[in-house]
């Protein structure tokens, strides 16, 4: 019976991996697509990319050095492959904003975003679990009427905004957590990670992960808040739903306690359909981060990109949106291969 | 034969509607002995589900009502069981079978996972470790006929045919013993031959441990086949009872005839051939006697006043005006 | 029972459905209404739907001081705090800050429009054709394209293509109408797909039926419902995608007020000139919940279960 077990293993694990690299090519293919059409349209734009970044009062020999440079004389399709070729072996070109190679600036701030959107997207998982559970529990009674308004309010408030109204109630208010930045001054914790929670937390740096973690607060708040509760929405009419079903008054009928059912029975079927929204969430989560990484002053790659894009910085623009294309497609990918985690229809289907 | 094990009495149950109260089940009269089997026939929709269902609790109690009624288990009433109480009632007493198998079954588990969960919360299981529960489970995918029982564990519901599914829900409503078993409709949404299957399966199952069979079903000519007793419902209502050979000899309800002169299928979905009329509406239901605007006996008392049930002979019942007299 | 069979029967005189979808009947729309308005919060939707339309068409005559929407400095009745002249009090130019937001509806739902009308028959169009050529290179390559600009985060590829153009108004409609349409090409693919492979299809491809008919006459009309629904919960989206991007400072630019950009202009006032943040960021979340509601009114109106 284990030989059973092992080949049912090992032809699942295979399964997956292939199922994985199909994916994978897919989005790499997709991600060349968008390479290319934002390559198109940064091309597109009216003026010198090499005038804008040199200034008006550089001389024109020194323009005309950086336009042979950046391959500016070029067709586009030449640009392009001069390009692609760059980004094959890791260079990315120079940010023209911090004169960097675009390389180094996305890893000192890429950390920055990703933890923040991990501790945002902790934060929307399981308060929206805890909240939608509670709203089918005890539904039509205040808990379900509080969490139903409160998902209005997510979906009427902008995450900016909501950013905007806690730096009023927190930095001017109520200054019980700091608002700016990502460590007060006085800490300094190396980057290994570049995530400051995990690094303090590995360099054994204890104040400094509580000063982290309250800097987190309210950016990931801000950014998580919209999506929590209209999830925990979502969740709780899933779970209405389910109650209705034949299967749960089966198993009530056979005396397994309400608790149980809850928890157990109901709740992984319900969660099918919040899982995709929250992969989608997960993605708007990113595109808020860059006004909401603005507003709170933390270095992230959604700040350093939407200066970018406000100060056409070719390259650095090209290169943020390839590494969040990135993100968004390794977020779907774990998404899809959850819910057919959940759902054992998806993963095998027929008889 | 031996004592009462269920004995329904005069049970009313009323659903929430937008427009009133649907008064579905309107003085049902029902009991079962031990070891007994009873078929409970009628048309779709006119109460039977929602009758066992109530002996259950498993009616979801924001959308109904019992204004009247008892339910005696073991002597003991049902309804006014306190939760614990009922839970023990669930897991030791009754099982119920769905009618519809492929609703009745949690898509996203595995069938062990779910005939462990019943096995687990019953007393049976008391002092078992996972092994004998396991066990416990593939005894009783045995006992329904399948063969290769440890494959079927491992699947999921939509791995399963129809036939397969619902015998899974027989041997999960015969994991554990108990002494009444509710089948409601089983084998309806299967096809002919596989029903008639499921039906011996059920008969020989019941019969070798000795417990009581509730048997639900649209259809007079399985009843016969199978149980000791039959009561006919009609509209919310018990209009008739007798034991099998006397009910096919000496139908009395002007409703039971109908339903004998009819080809022996009932079609599902309400109006009959044969039977002039439509299903009452539950929410304005006419005083008097349900059967009354479709009866061809149909007199002026029917109209007014509830006929109650009355013995005409040794075990048969009947509800109507036409035997109050003799 | 005896049938007259006419032999005369021509094409037009069979009953067809318009093939767009209109109550016909009074019924039909008293069944509408009756669905549209059992949930309160459809009717308090619709209200505040016909507020903001009100608002925005006839902007220049409900606001006390429609001049302050161009070209406008008065030093002297500026930074100040609500009061009966200025209900919403007034910005550092002296600006009235209750005309601005009103005026602020106008560019809201006037974006909205044209971002709806033209990515939205795009999108279909493009769903229908993916779907019912499904397995060809039609399909493939309208998939592929529309995978690709769904492969980023909406806000993202619309900042991108925003801040590539001009900083104008023209400019934030281009970006988010072209990050719009793919959502309904997906959305109508799934459907036009399925619906390709049905028997009304198959038989009216057996009569002789011109693509372009089984397309638009037979397919199109099965799709509209979740369509329509669509649209209007997306007002809401693309008010709050426009907001987004007047607050960077791509979109309306100043002195023509954007809900957007008086947040952003009015935070760096807090907490002193609170009134410059707090009534734009109502006048959002008014407008977004009350066609949140109203969209999913529209949607109990097409529901046809339960």
């Amino acid at each position: 019976m284990t030989i059973l077990k092992i080949t049912y293993l090992w032809k699942g694990v295979i399964r997956l991996l292939k199922y994985l690299l199909k994916r994978l090519i897919q989005g790499i293919f997709v991600i060349i697509g968008i390479s290319i059409l934002i390559f198109i349209i940064s091309r597109i734009v009216p003026g010198d990319p090499a005038r804008m970044a040199l200034g008006p009062s550089a001389p024109q020999k020194v323009v005309d050095q950086l336009r042979e440079e950046m391959h500016l004389n070029e067709s586009i399709p030449v640009q392009y492959v001069y390009w692609f070729k760059g980004v094959l072996s890791g260079d990315f070109g120079k940010s023209l904003n911090t004169k960097r190679p675009v390389l180094t600036d996305v890893l000192e701030f890429l950390p920055a975003t990703l933890e923040l959107a991990f501790f945002a997207g902790l934060i929307f998982i399981v308060f929206s679990i805890i909240l939608g559970l509670l709203a089918a529990r005890y539904r039509d009674t205040w808990v379900d009427g509080s969490v139903r308004v409160l998902s209005y309010a997510g979906i009427a408030l902008p995450s900016f905004v909501v950013a905007v109204l806690l730096i009023l109630v927190f930095g001017f208010t109520w200054k019980v957590i700091p608002v700016l930045g990502r460590l007060s001054n006085g800490y300094h914790v190396p980057y290994i990670t570049g995530m400051v929670v995990i690094d303090s937390l590995i360099t054994g740096n204890l104040p400094a992960v509580g000063d982290a973690v309250k800097h987190l607060l309210l950016p990931a708040f801000a950014l998580a808040v919209g999506p929590l509760f209209q999830e925990a929405r979502i969740l709780r009419s899933s779970l209405t739903d389910n109650m209705n079903k034949e299967y749960v008054s089966v198993v009530t009928g056979y005396g397994i306690p309400k608790s149980v059912i809850m928890r157990k029975h109901l709740l992984k079927p319900s969660f099918i359909p919040v899982v995709s929204v929250m992969g989608l969430d997960f993605a708007s989560l990113l595109g808020n981060a860059f006004l909401v990484e603005k507003i709170f002053n933390w270095p992230g790659i959604s700040k350093y990109g939407m200066n970018a894009m406000l100060s056409k910085d070719l390259n650095a623009i090209s290169a943020v949106i390839i590494i969040i294309g990135l993100i968004f497609l390794l977020v779907n990918i774990i998404v899809d291969l959850i819910i057919a985690s959940l759902d054992p229809r998806i993963r095998l289907g027929g008889n | 034969m031996n004592d009462i094990l269920l004995d329904i009495k005069n049970l009313k149950v009323w659903y929430n509607t937008y427009q009133g109260y649907a008064k579905v089940v309107d003085g049902v009269n029902l009991h079962v002995f031990k070891g007994e089997k009873v078929g409970l026939v009628g048309e779709s929709g006119c109460g039977k589900t929602t009758t066992m269902k109530t002996v259950l609790s498993v009616l979801d109690s924001s959308k109904s009502h019992i204004p009247e009624g008892e339910i005696l288990l073991n002597g003991q009433d049902v309804l006014k069981m306190k939760d614990n109480e009922i839970q023990k009632v669930r897991r030791n007493n009754i099982s119920m079978i769905s009618q519809a198998p492929s609703a009745a079954l949690n898509p996203v588990f595995t069938i062990e996972q779910q005939l462990i969960d019943v096995i687990k919360y019953s007393n049976a299981s008391k002092g078992l470790n996972n092994k004998e529960m396991y066990q416990m489970a593939i005894n009783a995918v045995n006992s329904v006929m399948i063969s290769d029982p440890e494959r079927i564990l491992k699947s999921y519901p939509h791995q399963l045919s129809g036939g397969m599914k619902q015998r899974i829900c027989i041997a999960m409503a015969l994991v554990t013993p108990r002494e009444l078993l509710i089948a409601d409709e089983p084998g309806t949404a299967l096809d002919v031959t596989i029903q008639d299957q499921i039906h011996r399966l059920l008969r020989v199952l019941v019969e070798e441990k000795g417990r009581s069979l509730i048997m639900i079903t649209h259809s007079l000519g399985v009843a016969r086949e199978l149980v000791d007793r039959i009561y006919v419902m009609y509209a919310g209502n018990t209009v008739e009872v007798a034991k099998t050979k006397d009910l096919f000899s000496n139908p009395l309800h002007p409703y039971t005839r109908g339903l004998m002169e009819c080809v022996p299928r009932l079609s599902g979905g309400g109006v009959t051939s044969g039977i002039y009329g439509y299903i009452p509406d539950y929410i304005n239901p006419t005083p008097g006697c349900r059967f009354y605007p479709r009866c061809p006996n149909a007199m002026d008392i029917c109209s007014k006043e509830k006929p109650q049930p009355i013995e005409v002979s040794d075990g048969h019942k009947v509800a109507c005006f036409k035997y109050t007299n003799s | 029972m005896t049938s007259k069979i006419d032999n005369n029967l021509k094409t037009k005189d069979m009953k067809r459905k318009p093939w767009f979808i209109k109550p016909s009947t009074k019924e039909n729309l008293r069944q509408y209404w009756y669905k549209f308005s059992r949930n309160k919060l459809s009717i308090i939707g619709l209200i505040i739907v016909t507020i903001s339309i009100l608002f925005a068409i006839f902007a220049p005559v409900i606001t006390p001081y429609p001049q302050h929407v161009r070209e406008y400095v008065d030093y002297s009745s500026a930074k100040l705090a609500p009061n009966s002249e200025y209900i919403f009090g007034t910005d550092v130019y002296g600006r009235d800050m209750f005309t601005r937001v009103i005026f602020s509806f106008r560019g809201a739902l006037y974006m909205t429009v044209i971002v709806l009308s033209l990515s939205v028959p795009v999108g279909v169009i493009l769903g229908l054709l993916a779907g019912y050529f499904n397995g060809t290179w039609v399909d493939t390559a309208i998939m592929r394209v529309t995978d690709i600009f769904l492969a980023l985060p909406p806000l993202i590829l619309a900042l991108a293509i925003a801040s590539v153009l001009e900083p104008n108004m023209t400019s934030s409609m281009i970006a988010v109408t072209i990050m719009w349409w793919p959502w309904y090409t997906r959305l109508v693919y799934g459907m036009a797909r399925s619906l390709s492979g049905e028997y009304f299809v198959k038989n009216a491809e057996l009569i002789g039926a011109s693509k372009a008919h089984i397309i638009f006459r037979e397919i199109l009309p099965n799709c509209l419902s979740p369509v329509f629904t669509k649209m209007a919960l997306d007002v809401g989206w693309v008010i709050l995608m426009g907001a987004s991007l007047s607050y960077v400072g791509l979109g309306e630019q100043p002195p023509t007020p954007a809900f957007g950009q008086m947040i952003s202009d009015g935070s760096r006032y807090l907490p002193d000139l609170w009134w410059l943040t707090i009534f734009p960021a109502l006048a959002i979340a008014f407008i977004i919940l009350g066609f949140n509601f109203f969209g999913d009114g529209v949607r109990d109106m097409f529901d046809t279960g339960r």
